[in-house]
C-alpha cells in the first residue's frame, strides 16, 4: 500500500484547480503577523509561539503521575540541510513532546514529515541497543569493554601488518561540526588520509567545481534569500521532497511575483509547484546550460560590465556556447529551441535570478563540468554576489556542509587547508601536538600528503589488483561511522568487497543495512557499536546556507549507545593517542578538556572543540562562531529578519551579548576572532556591502595573472567602502607592510603575524586590520574563473554518460580517457563506455534515482520510524505507461529491474506519466532486500527497520567524476520485466 | 467567540505529509489510523494539486445528523467532537462524511479509545481538559493550552491553516490578492462555477 504515491496516470481532473499560474507583486502576511493573528484565534489571546512553562506543566498534567522536571531543549532537525529548529519538551529525561519554533527565521515553525515526527527518536525501538559481533553467522551481544578491545586490537594488528592505509574510515555528515573535526584529527593520528563521508557522493563535484570557479564551494545565498529572487530555476533539485521547508521561501517568492521554472527528467513535486516545467534527458545537463548560454550571448543578454570587471575567461565559454546551436541542443537534451530559449530569457529578463541544484547536477560522471556550467551561466548574467541571485546549492544531510568544511575529508585538513606540509604544521600548532609525532603515525611523509581513498570507491580499494593501487596494501578494514552502504553505487560488488575484508565495524545508532549485508555475505568479521544520535548530544551544525546553529542535548544517549566523540576518545585511549587527541601539553593541561558524559564516563568537551575550531579555521571563517555567540542566537531567534536574516537590535538577556547587526547563525565566513564581531556572510561575494556588513568579492586563489591576463578584479570592482578600489591578492605580512598597515597590529599580533598570511596568523590580526580598518577582503579581490585550467575540461563540456541511451552520440561527445591514478587507484572511462556502447539494446530504459520526502539518505533511521514508515511501505519504480504497457506490466505489481551489471531488483511498479517514456525512476532510501530476498533474519533481532526494500544501488553501474570520484547515480540503463 | 476551521491552500501544499506525521506524533496515533491525510489529484502530470484533508468540523455536520446514538457534539468554537463512550462504532458517520474523516481502529490499545476516531482539532474530548482519560481516548488538547492544531502549526509551507475562520480567511484572502488571480481553494469552482478551466488530464487518460 502506497499511501502517498497515487495510482497510475491521473485521476479525475479537477479543472478549476488547473489554471496556469501567474503571480503579481503584493505583500504577504509575514510569520509574525500570522502568529499574532493565529494566536488571536484561540481564547484569551495567548501567543502560540513559545508556550510558557506553566502552561507546559499544565499540558503535562495528563500523563504525569507525580510531577517531574519539565524542560524545553532547543535543537535542530537532523534530517536535511535546511536546519529547522525544534523545541523538545523533556520530562524526567523522557522526550514527551515537540513544539514548533515559530521564531526560527529559517523554518518559522514549519516541518516536513520527517521533522514533524522527529520525536520518535525518543522511542528508538529499532535502534542498535548494545555492541554486537557477528559469530558463526549470528549476531552476538558483547560488552563495550570487550567490543572496544577487540576492535582496537584488530585495527592495530592490521596497521602493524599492512600499514595504516589498509584501513578506511567512513565518517558522517550527520556528526556535528565538533565530532567531524575531531574525527579528522583522530584518523590523522591513526596515520592515514583514508577517510571520507557522505559529501563525496553528495556535492563533491559542487565543492570542487564551485570553489575552483570563485573561491568557496558552498551555497552562495540562502533559502531565505530566494524571497529576493525574480526568477528561480530548479535544475537538478526536487526541493519539495528533498528540502520541503525550503519551499516555504520559494513559494513566498512565487507569490510575490517570482517565476519558478523546473527542468528535470521527471515531473517532480517541485515541478508541480513551478510556473513552467520542461523535461530533459537525464545526463544532458551541460548541453542544456550551454544551449541557454548560446541564447544569452546571441541576444546580448549577458552583463558585460560585470563580466569585464569580475570574470576571467568568458570569451572561451562564448566559443563553446556558439557551437551549441538549438538543433544540437535538441539532439542531446530532447528539449525544443523554444523551451531552452524560454528558460534563458526568463532568467535573463527577471534578474536577480537564481539557480537551484542538488544531486541532479552533481551525481554524474561529468558532474564537475555541469556545476561549473551553472556557475558560468550565473556569472554571465551577473547574478553572483547579488541578493536574490547566486547558486542556491541545496546540501543534503543536516551537517554535510559542516562535515565538508571541517570534517573527515581525504584530501584536506579541516577548513580546506589541504595536505601540504605547511597545512600540517598549522594544525599541529592548533592541536598542540608535535608535528614530528604526527609524521611518525603515517607510513611515509608522502602518504601524509597524498589524498586518500574516497567512499565511492572503497570497494575498488579492496578488490583492485594491488599493483594498480597507489598505496602499499589493499584495504583490509573499513569503519562505517554513521554512513549507509546503500547510498554507494555497485552494491552487488560491495558484497564481494565485504567478503574479502578482514574487518568491518559499524558505529551507528542503527545497525544499518551494512549489518544485514555483512551477515548475508559472511559469517564473521563484523562489529556493531551503538552510537548516540545528534539529539542525544550537543554541538553545532551548519545548514546549507552556511548558518551555524547550536543544538542542546535533548535526552541522554539511549540504551547502551555512546556519543561519537566519546567513542573516538575511548578508541584513542586504546590506540595510545588519547593525550594527543586532547592536545595535552608539557604542563599537563589539555587544549580540549574532558567532560563527564553518559554514566560519568569521560568525553571531550564539545565547546572546547568548537573553540579549537575557532582558533584554527581562518580560511572559511569558522573563527567568529564562539559557542557563546551561537547560543545567544538560538535563544533570540525572534530578532532576526526572515528575508535578510539580519538582527535588528536585540540583546541576549542571559549574557548581555548584543545581537544587533548579526546575521542568523553567523553564516560562514564569519571572519576573524569572535571579538571582531563580524556578522557573517549571508550572500557570498556581495560587493554592495561593506566587509564588516557581510560583503565580499571573488577570491584571489589562483594567482594574479595568467598568460598576460589580469586575474584580479578590475579597477572600481570591490566590496563597498574598501580602501583598495581595485583587485588585490590575499593578505599576508608582506602585503600589510607594503601597504603601510603593519603598525596597526598590536605588538602581540605582530608577533603572531610575522611570516604568516591571513590563514595562518593565529592572532587574527591581519584579518582585523584588512577588514575592520580598511574594508578589504583578507582573501584578496579577484575574478571568478569561467575557465578552470587545472581541471580536465577547463571549459565545461558535454560528455555522454558511460552507459548512454544514445550510442549515436558517444562518438560526438565521448567521455574521458581512462585514468591510471586518481585518488590512489585507476578509474575507467572510455573502456567502460565503449564496452557498453550497445548495452542500450538489451537495456533500453534510462534508470535514474532520487529522494522521497518521508525518508532520508540510506533510510535506516527513517524507515525505523513508524510514523514515516506507514507512509511509504514499499520500494517501487516509476515507469511511463507506454513502457509498462509494452512490457505487459500493470500498476502496483512486482517487477524486476535489471541493469547491465546483471543485478536485479524486485520492486513494485508505479505506472505514471511523472517519468517520460524511456525513463525509470527509483527512490534510493530503501535497503534490506537483496535481489528479491528480504534480509530480515540478517539484522540483529529487533533492530531491523520496519520497512525494508530493494536498494537501487544494488544495481547501479560503474562511473565516477574525473575530478572528485563522485559516483554516477542519475543516468544508467535498465530493463524491466514482470516478476 | 472564534469559529474554528481548517483551510488548505492547494497552491502551497507540496504533499510533504508533515501534517500527517505531526498529528500522529502529537496524539501517538497507531499504524492504520489516519486522522489526516494528503490527497493528490492529477498525480504526476501538469495540474497536480494536493490538499491535506481531515475532519472539516462542518457547521451542519452530517455525522452529527446521522449518528444513531447521538455521540457527537459541537464546542462553542464550532469544533465537532464525539464521545467515545457513547459511540457504538457502527460507521454510519463514515457513510455520511463527505471527507472520509472517521477512522476505525483495528485493534490493540488504540482501539480502547473508542470505536470511531477522528480529528479533534487538537481539542480533546468530553473528559476534563488535560486529564489522562482525555489523552488516552482523544489525544492532546492543544486548544486548552492556547495552541492551535499540530498539523497546521507545523505545515512545511503554511499551506494548511487552522484557527479562527475569520483570521484564516483573512490570511488566505491576502494570498489570493497577492497572486493576482481567483481563489484556487478546493471546492471554490463547485460552489461558484468556473467555466474557463479546461481538464488537466489529457483526453482519454485513465482515471
Amino acid at each position: 500500500m502506497l499511501l502517498t504515491r497515487k495510482a497510475s496516470t491521473a485521476s479525475a481532473p479537477s479543472s478549476r484547480l488547473s489554471r496556469t499560474v501567474a503571480g503579481y507583486l503584493g505583500n504577504t502576511i509575514d510569520r509574525r503577523a500570522f502568529l499574532k493573528r493565529s494566536g488571536l484565534a484561540v481564547s484569551a489571546g495567548v501567543a502560540v509561539s513559545q508556550l510558557p512553562f506553566s502552561m507546559m506543566g499544565k499540558a503535562r498534567a495528563a500523563d504525569k503521575v507525580d510531577g517531574g522536571n519539565i524542560e524545553v531543549k532547543r535543537t535542530v532537525c537532523t534530517h536535511c540541510s535546511v536546519g529547522c529548529a525544534i523545541d523538545a519538551v523533556v520530562q524526567n529525561g523522557v522526550w514527551i513532546r515537540q513544539e514548533p519554533v515559530f521564531d526560527s527565521p529559517i523554518n518559522l515553525g514549519a516541518h516536513c514529515a520527517k521533522g514533524a515526527s522527529i520525536r520518535e527518536h525518543g522511542h528508538g525501538e529499532h535502534r542498535l541497543k548494545y555492541p554486537m559481533k557477528l559469530v558463526d553467522g549470528k549476531w552476538k551481544r558483547l560488552s563495550w569493554d570487550d567490543a572496544l578491545k577487540e576492535v582496537s586490537d584488530k585495527l592495530l594488528a592490521i596497521k602493524k601488518e599492512s600499514g595504516p592505509d589498509a584501513t578506511f574510515w567512513i565518517g558522517s555528515s550527520k556528526h556535528n561540526n565538533e565530532q567531524s573535526y575531531l574525527l579528522r584529527k583522530f584518523v590523522s593520528f591513526f596515520g592515514t588520509n583514508n577517510m571520507d563521508h557522505q559529501a563525496r557522493i553528495c556535492h563533491s563535484t559542487t565543492v570542487a567545481g564551485v570553489a575552483n570557479t570563485w573561491g568557496y564551494g558552498a551555497m552562495t545565498n540562502s533559502y531565505n534569500d530566494e524571497q529576493n529572487s525574480k526568477c528561480i530555476l530548479f535544475f537538478g533539485s526536487n526541493a519539495a521532497e528533498a528540502h520541503p521547508v525550503s519551499m516555504l521561501h520559494t513559494l513566498h517568492a512565487k507569490e510575490n511575483g517570482a517565476k519558478v521554472i523546473c527542468v528535470d527528467p521527471r515531473f517532480t513535486r517541485t515541478a508541480a509547484k513551478a510556473d513552467k516545467y520542461y523535461r530533459i534527458r537525464s545526463g544532458a545537463d551541460v548541453a542544456f546550460l550551454m544551449g541557454m548560454l548560446h541564447h544569452i550571448f546571441k541576444n546580448a543578454w549577458e552583463d558585460k560590465e560585470y563580466i569585464k570587471a569580475r570574470v576571467y575567461g568568458m570569451d572561451k565559454v562564448r566559443e563553446e556556447a556558439a557551437k551549441w546551436t538549438p538543433d544540437k541542443v535538441e539532439e542531446v537534451t530532447g528539449m525544443k529551441e523554444a523551451e531552452v530559449l524560454d528558460v534563458a530569457e526568463s532568467m535573463a529578463k527577471n534578474r536577480p535570478s537564481t539557480i537551484v541544484w542538488a544531486m541532479g547536477q552533481t551525481q554524474h560522471t561529468n558532474g564537475n563540468a555541469i556545476v561549473r556550467a551553472s556557475c558560468i551561466f550565473q556569472l554571465a548574467l551577473g547574478n553572483v554576489g547579488v541578493a536574490g541571485g547566486g547558486c542556491n546549492i541545496y546540501r543534503g544531510h543536516d551537517n554535510v556542509q559542516g562535515a565538508t568544511d571541517v570534517g573527515p575529508n581525504p584530501d584536506s585538513l579541516p577548513g580546506y587547508y589541504g595536505l601540504l606540509p605547511g597545512s600540517w604544521a598549522h594544525f599541529a600548532r592548533a592541536w598542540g601536538v608535535d608535528i614530528e609525532w604526527i609524521k611518525k603515525q603515517f607510513a611515509t611523509p608522502a602518504m601524509m600528503e597524498k589524498p586518500g581513498i574516497t567512499v565511492s570507491r572503497w570497494i575498488d580499494a579492496v578488490l583492485e589488483n594491488n599493483e594498480n593501487l597507489d598505496q602499499d596494501s589493499n584495504l583490509r578494514a573499513v569503519v562505517y561511522w554513521g554512513h549507509a552502504p546503500n547510498s554507494q553505487t555497485r552494491g552487488a560488488e560491495m558484497i564481494a568487497a565485504m567478503k574479502k575484508l578482514d574487518l568491518l565495524v559499524v558505529i551507528d545508532p542503527y545497525p544499518s543495512a551494512t549489518a544485514a549485508m555483512m551477515a548475508m555475505a559472511r559469517p564473521d568479521g563484523c562489529y556493531l557499536l551503538p552510537a548516540a544520535t545528534q539529539l542525544e548530544c550537543e554541538g553545532s551544525v551548519t545548514a546549507s546556507n552556511r548558518s551555524i546553529q547550536w543544538r542542546e542535548k535533548v535526552i541522554e544517549p539511549m540504551f547502551e549507545s555512546r556519543t561519537d566523540h566519546m567513542i573516538m576518545y575511548q578508541l584513542a585511549q586504546k590506540f595510545g593517542f588519547a593525550d594527543q587527541l586532547l592536545g595535552k601539553q608539557a604542563d599537563g593541561k589539555t587544549k580540549i578538556k574532558l567532560a563527564k558524559g553518559k554514566g560519568g564516563m569521560d568525553e571531550p568537551d564539545i565547546e572546547d572543540i568548537l573553540r579549537e575550531i575557532n582558533r584554527s579555521i581562518w580560511t572559511i571563517g569558522y573563527t567568529g562562531h564562539s559557542p557563546e555567540r551561537l547560543q545567544a542566537h538560538m535563544r533570540n531567534m525572534h530578532v532576526f529578519d526572515v528575508k535578510t536574516l539580519r538582527a535588528k537590535g536585540g540583546k541576549d538577556a542571559k549574557t548581555g551579548y548584543v545581537l544587533d547587526g548579526d546575521y542568523f547563525g553567523l553564516p560562514w565566513p564569519c571572519y576573524g576572532t569572535p571579538e571582531l564581531k563580524h556578522p557573517g556572510s549571508p550572500v557570498l561575494y556581495n560587493t554592495e556591502l561593506n566587509m564588516m556588513d557581510g560583503g565580499g568579492n571573488f577570491r584571489a586563489n589562483f594567482g594574479v595573472e595568467r598568460d598576460g591576463v589580469n586575474l584580479l578584479a578590475e579597477d572600481g570592482s570591490h566590496s563597498k567602502g574598501a580602501d583598495l578600489t581595485t583587485g588585490y591578492p590575499e593578505f599576508d605580512h608582506v602585503l600589510l607592510k607594503k601597504l603601510g598597515w603593519w603598525d596597526e597590529l598590536t605588538e602581540d599580533e605582530k608577533k603572531a603575524a610575522e611570516g604568516k598570511n591571513w590563514k595562518t596568523d593565529s592572532s587574527g590580526g591581519i584579518i582585523r586590520v584588512a577588514m575592520k580598518n580598511h574594508g578589504c577582503h583578507p582573501f584578496g579581490n579577484a575574478k571568478a574563473r569561467a575557465v578552470v585550467w587545472n581541471f580536465p575540461d577547463p571549459v565545461p563540456l558535454h560528455r555522454e554518460p558511460l552507459f548512454s541511451p544514445r550510442p549515436d552520440l558517444i562518438d560526438k561527445y565521448p567521455t574521458h580517457d581512462d585514468q591510471k591514478n586518481r585518488w590512489r587507484m585507476p578509474v575507467l572511462f572510455k573502456t567502460v563506455q565503449q564496452a557498453n556502447k550497445n548495452a542500450v539494446k538489451q537495456y533500453p530504459l534510462i534508470m535514474t534515482s532520487g529522494r522521497l520526502v518521508e525518508y532520508e539518505g540510506g533510510g535506516d533511521e527513517t524507515r525505523s520510524n513508524p510514523w514515516l514508515a506507514e507512509l511509504q511501505q514499499e520500494m517501487f519504480a516509476e515507469i511511463n505507461p507506454k513502457d509498462a504497457n509494452d512490457r505487459g506490466v500493470r500498476n502496483n505489481e512486482y517487477i524486476w529491474v535489471e541493469t547491465p551489471t546483471k543485478a536485479r531488483l524486485k520492486v513494485k511498479s508505479q505506472v505514471t506519466e511523472r517519468v517520460g517514456p524511456g525513463t525509470v525512476f527509483l527512490p534510493f532510501h530503501f535497503a534490506g532486500w537483496f535481489e528479491g530476498r528480504d534480509l530480515l533474519d540478517k539484522y540483529p533481532e529487533g533492530a531491523a527497520p520496519i520497512v525494508r526494500g530493494e536498494a537501487v544501488n544494488t544495481a547501479t553501474t560503474y562511473g565516477y567524476d574525473i575530478v572528485t570520484m563522485m559516483q554516477e547515480t542519475k543516468t544508467t540503463l535498465c530493463q524491466i520485466s514482470k516478476a | 467567540m472564534a469559529r474554528m476551521k481548517f483551510l488548505c491552500d492547494a497552491e502551497r501544499c507540496i504533499e510533504c505529509n508533515g501534517c500527517v506525521t505531526a498529528c500522529k506524533q502529537e496524539h501517538e496515533i497507531p499504524w492504520g489510523v489516519n486522522r489526516r491525510r494528503v490527497v493528490t489529484l492529477n498525480d504526476g502530470v501538469p495540474g497536480e494539486k494536493s490538499i491535506s484533508v481531515a475532519c472539516m468540523h462542518c457547521s451542519d455536520a452530517p455525522c452529527m445528523a446521522v449518528c444513531p446514538v447521538d455521540c457527537f457534539y459541537k464546542t462553542s468554537e464550532g469544533i465537532v467532537l464525539h464521545d467515545k463512550d457513547l459511540c457504538i462504532g457502527c460507521g454510519y458517520c463514515f457513510y455520511a462524511c463527505p471527507f472520509g474523516a472517521p477512522q476505525f481502529p483495528q485493534d490493540g490499545a488504540f482501539g480502547l479509545r473508542g470505536k470511531m476516531d477522528k480529528c479533534t482539532f487538537c481539542a480533546g474530548g468530553p473528559e476534563t481538559d488535560h486529564s489522562e482519560a482525555e489523552y488516552k481516548k482523544y489525544g492532546r488538547n492543544r486548544l486548552a493550552e492556547g495552541k492551535l492544531p499540530a498539523c497546521a502549526e507545523m505545515c512545511s509551507t503554511k499551506a494548511l491553516l487552522g484557527g479562527d475562520a475569520d483570521v484564516i480567511s483573512d490570511i488566505y484572502r491576502n494570498r489570493v490578492m497577492k497572486r493576482g488571480k481567483g481563489s484556487e481553494v478546493w471546492g471554490w469552482g463547485t460552489a461558484y462555477g468556473k467555466p474557463d478551466a479546461k481538464p488537466a488530464t489529457p483526453p482519454g487518460a485513465k482515471s
